[in-house]
């Protein structure tokens, strides 16, 4: 490394604030160029949000930046940009065009700005340069291919392509990895190399720990809005680096109900659904909660809609005590016994136009009907009314819109709609996202009573605490696969995160 | 903001909430006071089964576009069904000589496989359900110009061969198109899908699918077997349109049905509205085709010429749609 060329740069107590969340506290960040840094941290950490501050995504953050130490005014996406901070998100496909070429979006930047006052693309010069920019750093995609037949992986390459096209002297990598086969994690490893060597620095953001060992020479570890450490990472092992990233534990909220757990009442096994979901082998008592743990995208929301028959590729071996269960699809599913409270509440949850009691009897609607299919309007709102009493829905009536109520109260409607229907195996995955506390603490004691009520439940949650604090015993899942089955009493959060990140002990 | 600002803004949200559920139906009674003042003969007892005769055709095929509505899906093939359905029923009279009840059964029977055909494309290639059914609108046009050769089919008809058709249409036929059956027809299909769509579990269960298909497809409803059904429900009721067509005219023009589709658009969509549905609804849809059919009628009264009509069914839709689209951002 030589040191003509090293320059660096410098965030210096970074704060910023949403309504009502404090996202970062006084954070200081350094990278160097022609080094990797990783920033690592767990779900909510702001990592996303300090890069998203250096890329200008924000402008009413506090706190400087600097670049050689001095002073630069970032507050727009254009200001990043020209002071040479290029970003690649995780989501590549909303930076791209997927109906231009290969050629065009790499030279998308140069077409928008630098242009002048020329009217006509040329379109020999456009593609001889992107040849040229790709040749530089060894990418071989063809310049006139379009963008939508690209693999996920070399869509990356043209985005990293796109922004050392520009004045490139700090990329911002957001989880490149996550969606890579070890080839093309491989095949971008040695492009991040080359990109060092050219005197770029490079910060990488993963939840893979063993990958960070392998490229990055920093790393700084977030939790809760602030700086955790900085250091080189080649002086941490793995399991500190776990550590660090959890910090102090939050309990007292999860009820403790007695329960005992039976004999096996559900068990997976084989599960798979292409990438997403490699291979899975599961059971659960009757009785027991069992936890399904794994960082943002190791698959678990996967594998709970391949159990579910909602996922159209995923194939598998299902038994329900004992007894082998065919589900192709949600319908099979829950008339096979089991239920689904998925993720994305708004979108796969909860019919937001309609009204709560028609919610809350979406799934058992057969059994207010009279003569095969006639509702009976009176049976419905008294079986919601029930409900909403038992469950402390605040809502006005039972006829108030669903998009009229709370987040936690929205998750309720959720729930509750799959209580009426009395399944054997009760799925949640993220139950708790964006709920507020009190309505978390509801649903723990929901969960619990399903347990106590001798049904098997499977809880998917990326957080450990809450995977700790619900569960009688846990899976963690990794890349698709669930790697490591512990059971709640005998393990801790450090061991989990370090399964969650793929790593081992030692 | 003070308080008077905030009490007056909120008795404007009021008078909108009030205006958007009622809007179509006071509409509705202003023309018929407003014709009725300008027009000795419009409030006429002949006139107003005049206008209900008017209308029932478009109804008829409304009703099962507002099905095809209700699982989010859109089918713009109904108005080639109802053409098809025309030729065919016509045909099998005219040119096969088949009883009454053959007649419609075969029509019915094949508009079916049609209405099987679009659920197929739509729910297998999972192409937007529009454009799907914009293609096979052309197909079903197309296979009905290649069935009566691109001529008009009546009784008495020179056929190719040279000969005069033979084959009468049935008397008992010519009574679906003639008042009060047609009338009666269009109420109790109305009255049927309205009691279907709003009592039943399978309604609910496809309002769930068109208001969110993801989270019906988790509830555990069979979300590809209701959409396949709306799209049989839809192209039966085109070809009943089609059917009740063919008796009213006695004949099976050239793309007789195509011009009843804008109509029914037109209808099903400001029929959302009708007392804050906010989605289809067969009443909704009804009133309407009573909307359309009230302009038109008052209109061509007071001696608007019955080219300028579109201009006018166009404005109302134009004005419903407004409506609906501003009160779901607002």
């Amino acid at each position: 490394m030589t040191d003509s060329k090293a320059s660096w740069l410098d965030m210096k107590r970074i704060s910023i604030s949403f309504p009502g969340v404090k996202a970062l506290t006084e954070v200081d960040f350094r990278a160097v160029a022609g080094r990797a840094h990783a920033l690592i941290g767990a779900n909510g950490a702001g990592k996303s949000t300090l890069m998203k501050v250096l890329a200008g995504a924000y402008d009413h953050y506090s706190g400087r930046i600097a670049i050689d130490g001095e002073e630069v005014r970032i507050r727009s996406p254009k200001d990043a940009k020209d002071n040479g901070i290029q970003v690649v998100y995780q989501e590549v496909d909303t930076a791209l065009i997927p109906y231009l070429s290969v050629g065009e979006n790499i030279m998308m930047e140069r077409t928008v700005h630098g242009m002048g006052g020329r009217q006509l693309i040329r379109w020999g010069e456009l593609h001889m340069e992107a040849q040229a920019i790709l040749d530089r750093i060894g990418v071989k995609v063809p310049t006139k291919k379009l963008v939508q037949q690209l693999t996920l992986a070399e869509k990356q390459m043209v985005l990293i392509a796109r922004s050392v096209s520009m004045k490139c002297r700090f990329l911002v990598l957001d989880e490149p990895t996550a969606p890579l086969s070890r080839t093309e994690t491989e095949r971008l490893f040695a492009l991040v190399r080359l990109l060092k060597s050219e005197g770029v620095g490079i910060i990488f953001i993963s939840h893979r720990l063993p990958e960070l060992y392998e490229i990055c020479d920093d790393i700084t570890i977030m939790r809760d809005g602030r700086l955790v450490l900085r250091d080189e990472i080649a002086r941490l092992e793995q399991h500190q680096i776990a550590f660090h990233m959890l910090g102090a534990k939050l309990d007292g909220q999860y009820p403790h109900v007695g329960r005992t757990a039976g004999e096996i009442g559900f068990e997976a096994r084989n599960v798979r659904d292409g990438d997403k979901v490699k291979h899975a082998d599961l059971y659960i008592r009757k009785g027991e909660i069992v936890g399904l743990a794994g960082l943002v995208g190791a698959g678990k929301t996967e594998l709970c809609r391949a159990l579910f028959g909602a996922s159209p590729n995923a194939s598998g071996e299902l038994y329900l005590e004992g007894k082998a269960l065919t589900v192709r699809s949600p319908y099979e599913a829950v008339r096979g016994g089991l239920a689904l409270v998925p993720e994305e509440r708004r979108r796969e949850g909860v019919f937001v136009e309609e009204s709560v009691t028609v919610n809350l009897t979406a799934a058992s609607l057969a059994d207010y009907a009279k003569g095969g299919a006639w509702l009976s309007a009176k049976l419905e709102k008294g079986a919601a009314a029930e409900l909403i009493r038992s469950l402390g829905i605040k809502t006005p009536s039972g006829q108030s819109k669903v998009k009229n109520l709370s987040g936690g109260n929205q998750q309720k409607v959720a729930i509750g709609k799959w209580l009426l229907v009395d399944a054997d195996v009760y799925m949640f995955d993220e139950p708790t996202k964006g709920v507020d506390v009190g309505a978390k603490r509801d649903i723990y004691e929901l969960v619990a009573q399903l347990a106590a009520r001798g049904k098997c439940v499977l809880y998917a949650s990326s957080e450990l605490s809450e995977i700790m604090g619900i569960s009688d015993r846990l899976y963690v899942m990794y890349d698709g696969r669930i790697v490591k089955e512990l059971d709640t009493r005998d393990t801790n959060e450090e061991e989990i995160l370090l399964y969650s990140t793929g790593g081992s002990p030692s | 903001m003070n308080a008077a600002d905030s009490v007056r803004e909120k008795n404007d949200f009021r008078l909108f909430q009030m205006l958007y559920k009622y809007g179509t139906l006071i509409t509705i009674l202003l023309l018929i006071v407003v014709f009725g003042a300008l027009n000795d003969n419009f409030l006429s007892g002949t006139n107003i089964v005049n206008i209900l005769r008017s209308i029932s055709i478009v109804t008829i095929i409304a009703i099962g576009l507002t099905v095809s509505l209700s699982v989010g899906g859109f089918d713009l093939s109904v108005g080639s069904v109802a053409s098809l359905a025309n030729a065919l029923v016509i045909s099998m009279y005219v040119w096969h000589g088949q009883s009454f009840g053959l007649g419609i059964a075969v029509t019915i029977a094949f508009c079916l496989i049609v209405g099987l055909v679009n659920a197929f494309l739509v729910i297998n290639f999972k192409i937007q359900d529009m454009l799907m059914t914009l293609a096979t609108m052309f197909v079903f046009q197309g296979v009905a110009l290649t069935y009566t050769r691109g001529a008009t089919i009546s009784q008495n008809m020179i056929m190719p061969s040279g000969d005069f058709a033979t084959g009468e249409i049935p008397k008992l036929f010519a009574k679906l198109g003639q008042v009060p059956w047609i009338i009666v027809i269009m109420l109790v299909i109305v009255a049927a899908v309205h009691l279907f769509l709003t009592y039943t579990k399978h309604g609910r269960y496809m309002y769930m699918i068109g208001g969110n298909q993801e989270a019906a497809k988790l509830s555990g409803i069979a979300v590809g077997r209701y959409r396949l059904i709306a799209y049989l429900v839809s192209a039966l009721f085109a070809a009943i349109g089609g059917i009740v067509l063919g008796a009213r005219v006695m004949n099976a023009e050239v793309n007789a049905g195509g011009p009843y589709l804008m109509d029914a658009v037109a209808a099903a969509f400001i029929g959302y509205s009708v007392f804050g549905a906010g989605k289809p609804n067969a009443f909704g849809t009804f009133a309407g085709a009573v909307l359309i059919g009230l302009l038109s009628n008052g209109l061509i009264m007071l001696s608007v010429p019955y080219y300028a009509m579109d201009i006018v069914k166009g404005s109302v839709l134009a004005l419903a749609l407004a409506i609906t689209y501003y009160k779901r951002t607002h």
